[in-house]
C-alpha cells in the first residue's frame, strides 16, 4: 500500500504525522511543528480562561474553565489536603497543558506533543525529581522509610525493601510511557482506520468512517483521561514526599 | 514501513531523514525540550498570575456569597420563628384575660341577679299573704251570705207548701240546726 511516492503514501503512513519538521530553523533551539502546537496549546489554555468571564452565576464558557479549575482543585485537595494550595499551580498548569495538547492533537493535521516520549518523559522527570527533592527536604533521611514498609517479616524484608526502591525508580518511566503511548497508538489507529477510508473510497469507505467517528470519541475520552491520570499520579507522588508513614 | 518512512519524509528534510520511529531521532530532542520548557513555564506565569486569581476568585466569590444567602436566611427564619413565639404567647395572655374578665362580668351579673329576685320574691310574697287574708275575708262573708239565703229559701220553700207563717228568724234558726 505504500508503493506509491508523494502524498497518497503520507496519508497511509501511520508514523508520519509525528515526524518533527523545523518552521524556523535556530539551530538546536528550532522552532518546529511541536514547538508551534506547544505554544497553540498554551495559549488556547491561556485564552479559555482569559476569555471565561468572572460571574456569579456562570456562563457556557466560565463553566468549562471552572470545572477545568474544579477537577484539579478537588484533587490537590483530596490526595495532598493541607499542602494543597503550595502544589495546586503545577500541578494545574501540568494538567491544563497535558490536556490541551492532548485534545488539540486530535485535530487533523495536527500535531500532538504528547505523542513524543521526550517530552513525557522530561515532564515526568520533573516530577520525579521534585518530589524526591521535596521527600528529602521535608524528612531528610527519613524519607529513605518509604523503601520500608512497616509490618513486614524481617526475613521478607530484604527482597520487599529492593521491590519498592525498584518501583519507586521506574515510576517516571511508567508516568511518561503510559502518556506517550496512549497517544501514540491512539492516533496511529485513526490514521489507519482513515487510510482505510481512503482506500476503500465510496464502495467500502463507510464502514471504517462509523469505525472512525466512535475511535475519535475514544480517543477525546483517552486524552482527557490520561492528562486527568497524569495529574493524579503527580499528587500522589508528592503526597509520598509529604507522609512518609502511610 | 520503516523503507516508506525513508522515503516519504526524506524528502521533507530537517530533522525527519532518519528512518524509524521519529520519536527516537535524538536531533529533535532539544528543540523539542527547550520549546517545551518555553511553553510550559509561559502557561505557569498564566495560571499563577491569571486563572488562580481570576477562577479561583470567582469561585471562592460564589462560595462564600452562597454561604451568606443561606446564613441571611438561617436568621430570618430564626427571626419568623421568634415572632411567631411572641404570637402565640401574646395571644394565650390575651385568651386568659379575656376568660377571666368573663368571669367577673357573670359573678357580677349573677349576685345582681340574686338580689333582685329576692327583693322581688319578697315583695311576692307580701302581696301574696295579702291576697289570701282578703280572700279568706271574702269567703266567711260570703259563706255567712249563704246561709241568710238558705234560710230564705227554706221558708218559701215552707210557705208555699204549708202556708204557714214563718218569720224569718225562725227559718234561719231552722236553717241553723240542720248543720
Amino acid at each position: 500500500m505504500a508503493t506509491t511516492e508523494g502524498g497518497e503514501v503520507k496519508i497511509i503512513d501511520p508514523i508520519h504525522q509525528f515526524v518533527i519538521n523545523n518552521i524556523i530553523d535556530l539551530g538546536p533551539l528550532s522552532f518546529t511543528n511541536s514547538a508551534l502546537w506547544a505554544v497553540i496549546a498554551v495559549v488556547c489554555a491561556a485564552l479559555l480562561f482569559i476569555l471565561a468571564p468572572a460571574n456569579l452565576i456562570p456562563t457556557r464558557l466560565q463553566s468549562i474553565a471552572e470545572s477545568l479549575y474544579e477537577v484539579v482543585d478537588n484533587m490537590t485537595h483530596e490526595v495532598l489536603h493541607e499542602n494543597a494550595r503550595t502544589y495546586f499551580p503545577f500541578v494545574l498548569t501540568l494538567f491544563l497543558f497535558i490536556l490541551f495538547a492532548n485534545v488539540l492533537g486530535l485535530i487533523p493535521y495536527s500535531f500532538t506533543v504528547t505523542s513524543h516520549i521526550i517530552v513525557t518523559l522530561a515532564l515526568a522527570l520533573v516530577v520525579f525529581i521534585g518530589a524526591t527533592i521535596i521527600g528529602f527536604i521535608r524528612n531528610g533521611f527519613g524519607y529513605l522509610r518509604l523503601f520500608v514498609p512497616s509490618g513486614v517479616p524481617a526475613l521478607l524484608l530484604p527482597i520487599v525493601v529492593l521491590i519498592e526502591i525498584v518501583s519507586y525508580f521506574i515510576r517516571p518511566l511508567s508516568l511518561s510511557i503510559r502518556l506517550f503511548a496512549n497517544m501514540m497508538a491512539g492516533h496511529m489507529m485513526l490514521k489507519v482506520m482513515a487510510g482505510f477510508v481512503v482506500m476503500l473510497g465510496v464502495a467500502g469507505g463507510w464502514l471504517p468512517l462509523i469505525a472512525m467517528v466512535g475511535l475519535t470519541g475514544l480517543e477525546l475520552l483517552v486524552a482527557v483521561l490520561q492528562a486527568y491520570v497524569f495529574a493524579l499520579l503527580t499528587c500522589m507522588y508528592l503526597s509520598d514526599a509529604m507522609h512518609v508513614d502511610h | 514501513m520503516a523503507t516508506t518512512t525513508t522515503e516519504t519524509t526524506g524528502a521533507e528534510g530537517g530533522h525527519a531523514a532518519k528512518p524509524g520511529m521519529p520519536q527516537l531521532d535524538t536531533t529533535t530532542w532539544v528543540p523539542q525540550l527547550f520549546w517545551l520548557a518555553v511553553a510550559f513555564i509561559a502557561l505557569y506565569m498564566v495560571v499563577s498570575r491569571i486563572v488562580i486569581p481570576k477562577t479561583g476568585g470567582v469561585i471562592a466569590k460564589r462560595k462564600a456569597s452562597v454561604e451568606g444567602d443561606l446564613a441571611a436566611a438561617l436568621a430570618l427564619k430564626a427571626d419568623s420563628d421568634r415572632a411567631v413565639e411572641a404570637y402565640e404567647q401574646s395571644r394565650a395572655a390575651a385568651r386568659a384575660k379575656a376568660n377571666g374578665i368573663a368571669q367577673e362580668n357573670r359573678n357580677a351579673l349573677g349576685s345582681e341577679i340574686d338580689g333582685e329576685r329576692a327583693k322581688l320574691d319578697a315583695a311576692l310574697s307580701a302581696k301574696a299573704a295579702e291576697a289570701d287574708k282578703r280572700i279568706s275575708a271574702a269567703k266567711s262573708k260570703a259563706l255567712a251570705g249563704i246561709k241568710g239565703v238558705a234560710a230564705d229559701i227554706a221558708r218559701d220553700i215552707a210557705i208555699e207548701l204549708t202556708s204557714a207563717k214563718i218569720t224569718r228568724k225562725a227559718a234561719a234558726d231552722a236553717v241553723a240546726k240542720i248543720k
